[in-house]
């Protein structure tokens, strides 16, 4: 008998993903079409994850071509390399601890880098200051998060700390947020209104957690995963969520790591704190803030090489410290990902070698993701038993399925959520791979699946096509 | 004892955020409007939410020394040098980290070349690369993700029930500050030094059975071969272990890293996996055991962890506990594939990878030995032989007058005589109360990393210090 059979609560505590069944049948599909096994598809098209890559987009070039130089500066010597990518890779290296990427940085990164990205978040804020000693750079912007969430969770209280998190959420926030002790606290999003906040909701949600937790956050994504406020949230909204937290004494979570996938003609992503630094004082002095960004998201797409950072405003200086500490702990980010952030805040310029062809690429991406949010939307609000809200920003499409109830019932028999149930079967039967809504949180009684639109115009068609012929025979077996 | 407080040096801590840079400065200014409601001083009057008293009170305990108040000072002093600050010394040398590429060692050309190709692709149309640049195991970010994750993991319980974790003294600061966050126990076990760091069993026992009287000692960690300490356990001591961890039913945490840094003769590593295989299936199908390992290229943040005889359902949970971190960085994940599949004879970059290999491994060997050589020549300095890792270990006699002066100041003696060591010459060290010690003894624990005549600078500079300091203090 093994001695190890009792373990930590809290991560018993963190669930099982439904998700998790469905990657596992995936890899036995993947084997039995290996083997020569006939199926309705070729292959499995994987839109269950934000990642670009994994999804068959290509990195882009001038990202993969310094980093390429950093990791092997012979490269430098020759001209295969354009001259502002040498440049690029030759003044990283000089700030790299023995000019190597191989070395550890500092706790926080490379200071160079560091100090590019507080301008960075200067300029794209408009003016708004922003200082280097209150950014980290960490390893995925999940990282940096479940930090702060451990700084805030109080482990000896006599009650959980609860962290208000948006219904729906994804996933490993949650997950981070139970593996700490603490509890989620939902509010849910207006799904009818296009996935719009409702200060309402938010104090509902407060009010009724205050009577088993002691609320201490709220976590907010903006652009929304799998959905936000149109998926891309107004300024007023953002206003409201502000004077919230200010008044029932709530630390503000800003996850921005989609800020750099808007599409919609009418949205437009400004960061939080932009927002609070524009309602003045004392607002802009008191409420307390942490924003997070990451190369994972955005056209650079580089999720593998773990770059991300929390921006932190309005902290006590002594929280700080501790803050510090527990950063030092991990040693530093990833040298390659922290590069890759300082490539993604600092793109080639106009007049610049590189610059053609990185705009070329970026261009296709934006058109791409465009005209994909376009056509999920239309397709899928045309077929009976879908409801698609407008993408305006983000990567994926969060439809709702209206699941007929002798689908539902079938579910429970298997011991599936009804839209785990759905997934599975699109799965089987077209080569799908999408999240069941339940991993997210969702109203009771209703469904969702999310699928990543930041894929390759021709397979958007092609997953299109398989669904709405999976859909429709679907609805008919079980109607 | 477990890793002392080392106390935080005010007003000169770079990270500290000035309280007049208030967000709403630019705008106010801009917009010209009224101040509101402003207390005497000019600054709001309005306590925070997060607070020393509000925060998670367990994360104050965490201290992580390698990292920590004497590093920060080492790198305001390279800056003030940089500005022109006269000081005894012309640079500031880091031996506080192990860290071989920042020390000027060269990276492994095969390793490179083979993540610059996964980069960017189109170079392999690039005839300079040779053509063989052209996976119960978790990759981790870095070994010490993976070790973290195993005490979160086995960290539960309350009270006297409270999980306790075996860890040595001296230890890696990692696993204390780990324990301190979890709010696990820390069950301190003596390495010997007269014996050369040693192992000894009657010492984990009375370990054990005292901390049986206060909690639930669930696993024992060792770190094989050393660090600080640098001692390569022999095959013998590591059977005694895994037999005691299956009679005192411990799960075994084997963090081996500096596997591939063996130097001394008559040493050689011995992995706890392969050992416990060789004792049989009593103890090969019942001792639950974690191995951990990680590429020597720091900044990748590559490493693994291999688990065995863990039961399914727990490695159920474990898994779901490293999907939360999504997943290691990709290029350490690459490196690490790499470091375990080098090049092998007969194939192109067979004969470039064994050169840089032995170089490195040769230098570091004589490294290690002139160190030993130069500390012992010091009175009042006593070095073990440096075994294996990249580190010595030295313990140094402290007059009582510095410990006088160190108490009155409120610092740890060793930490004292540091940052003295520090502001004089340049030379950054981690003094020993970061990584524990017995009581009443003092040490610092250096790299040996620098190149070689860099290294014989910075010996006699410490030999030179450490005599004049006594002399200052007698």
């Amino acid at each position: 008998m093994s001695f190890l059979q009792k373990i930590s609560s809290n991560v018993k505590n963190i669930k099982q993903l439904e998700y998790s069944a469905l990657a596992e049948r995936t890899n036995q599909i993947r084997e039995e079409l290996r083997q020569g096994v006939r199926k309705p598809y070729g292959d499995v098209i994987d839109v269950s994850f934000g990642d670009p890559h994994r999804a068959g987009l290509k990195p882009l070039s001038f990202v993969r071509q310094v980093l390429a130089a950093c990791l092997y500066p012979q490269l430098m010597n020759s001209d295969k390399l354009p001259a502002d990518v040498r440049h690029r890779a030759q003044r990283l290296l000089e700030s790299c601890v023995g000019e190597s990427v191989g070395s550890y940085t500092a706790t926080a990164g490379i200071p160079e880098i560091v100090q590019r990205l507080s301008e960075f978040i200067t300029r794209r804020d408009g003016g708004v200051p922003s200082y280097p000693e209150n950014i980290y750079i960490s390893p995925g912007s999940q990282w940096a998060l479940t930090n702060i969430l451990k700084i805030l969770v109080n482990t000896d209280g006599p009650s959980k700390t609860g962290v208000l998190i948006s219904a729906p959420c994804h996933s490993i926030t949650t997950l981070s947020i139970l593996g700490l002790g603490a509890v989620p606290i939902p509010y849910y999003l207006n799904e009818d209104e296009g996935w719009t906040l409702q200060v309402e909701e938010l104090q509902r949600a407060l009010e009724s957690a205050k009577k088993f937790c002691n609320p201490v956050a709220l976590y907010i994504i903006n652009p929304g995963n799998p959905a936000g406020p149109r998926h891309v949230q107004s300024t007023s909204s953002m206003q409201e969520v502000i004077r919230f937290v200010s008044e029932k004494r709530l630390f503000l979570l800003a996850d921005e790591v989609y800020q750099g996938c808007v599409n919609g003609d009418n949205s437009k992503f400004v960061s939080y704190k932009k927002v609070l630094a524009e309602m003045g004082p004392p607002l802009s002095d008191t409420v307390e803030l942490a924003s997070f960004h990451s190369a994972s998201k955005g056209f650079t797409g580089e999720c593998g090489l773990r770059g991300g950072y929390v921006e932190l405003v309005n902290l006590d200086p002594v929280v700080m410290k501790h803050i510090h500490t527990l950063f030092t702990t991990g040693s530093c980010a990833p040298v390659l990902g922290q590069i890759a952030l300082d490539l993604m805040t600092n793109p080639p310029k106009p007049q610049e070698p590189s610059y053609p062809l990185y705009h070329q690429e970026v261009q296709h991406m934006r058109t791409t993701l465009a005209e994909n949010g376009k056509k999920a939307c239309e397709v899928l609000n045309s077929l009976p038993g879908f409801s698609c809200q407008p993408v305006e920003g983000g990567m994926f499409a969060f439809p709702r399925v209206f699941l007929p109830p002798r689908a539902i019932q079938r579910a429970k028999e298997t011991g599936m959520q009804p839209d785990t149930f759905y997934c599975m079967r699109l799965l089987e039967e077209a080569g799908v791979l999408s999240m069941p809504g339940c991993d997210f949180g969702q109203k009771e009684g209703t469904y969702h699946i999310r699928l990543c639109i930041v894929i390759h115009k021709d397979i958007m068609e092609n997953l299109l096509r398989h669904l709405a012929n999976f859909h429709q025979k679907f609805m008919m077996d079980f109607c | 004892m477990s890793a002392t407080r080392v106390p935080m040096l005010s007003g000169r801590h770079v990270r500290l955020l000035s309280p007049g840079r208030a967000l709403s400065s630019l705008s106010a200014t801009r917009r010209g409007l009224p101040k509101e409601k402003m207390s005497e001083n000019g600054m709001m009057s309005r306590a925070k939410v997060l607070t020393i008293d509000t925060m998670n009170p367990t994360v104050k305990k965490v201290e992580y020394a390698v990292r920590g108040p004497i590093v920060q000072r080492a790198v305001e002093l390279e800056r003030e040098l940089n500005q022109g600050m006269k000081k005894p010394f012309e640079e500031v040398i880091k031996a506080n980290i192990g860290d071989a590429h920042a020390m000027g060692q060269q990276p492994i050309t095969f390793f490179r070349q083979v993540l610059a190709l996964c980069s960017y692709p189109e170079l392999l149309s690039d005839s300079t690369f040779p053509e063989d640049a052209k996976n119960n195991i978790y990759l981790t970010t870095g070994a010490s993700d993976g070790i973290v994750t195993m005490l979160k993991l086995l960290v539960c319980g309350e009270g006297a029930g409270r999980t306790g974790v075996m860890i040595s003294i001296p230890q890696y600061p990692l696993y204390s500050a780990a324990l301190a966050e979890l709010g696990a126990v820390q069950v301190n076990y003596y390495l010997n030094e007269d014996k050369c760091w040693s192992l000894d069993i009657n010492e984990l026992q009375r370990a054990v059975n005292e901390a049986r009287l206060y909690c639930n000692p669930r696993a024992l960690c060792i770190i094989n071969p050393g660090n600080p300490t640098g001692q390569v356990q022999s095959r013998e001591c590591i059977e005694d272990v895994i037999r005691f961890a299956a009679k005192e039913r411990l799960f075994l945490m084997a963090d081996e890293v500096y596997q591939d840094n063996v130097y001394a003769e008559g040493c050689q590593f011995h992995s706890f996996k392969k050992v416990l295989f060789e004792m049989g299936p009593e103890y090969s199908e019942t001792v639950e055991l974690a191995s951990f390992h990680s590429t020597s290229k720091c900044g990748f943040r590559g490493g693994y962890m291999e688990i065995i005889n863990l039961d399914n359902d727990v490695k159920a949970q474990l898994t779901k506990l490293l999907s939360v971190r999504l997943c290691p960085p990709v290029p350490g994940q690459a490196l690490m594939d790499l470091v375990v599949n080098p090049p092998q004879p007969g194939e192109p970059s067979y004969q470039r990878f064994i050169k840089e290999r032995t170089a490195t491994l040769s230098a570091l060997a004589e490294k290690a030995k002139l160190t030993e050589q130069v500390l012992n020549t010091v009175q009042g300095i006593s070095c073990n032989p440096v075994q294996g890792a990249m580190y010595s270990f030295p313990r140094i006699t402290i007059p009582e007058k510095a410990v006088k002066e160190a108490t009155e100041k409120g610092q740890q003696p060793d930490m004292f005589y540091c940052m003295k060591m520090l502001e004089e010459t340049g030379i950054c060290l981690v003094p020993g109360s970061g990584f524990g010690q017995k009581d009443g003894t003092y040490h610092f624990r250096m790299t040996i990393l620098p190149p070689t005549d860099k290294l014989k600078i910075l010996l006699n500079k410490v030999k030179e210090f450490h005599q004049n300091f006594t002399k200052q203090y007698s």
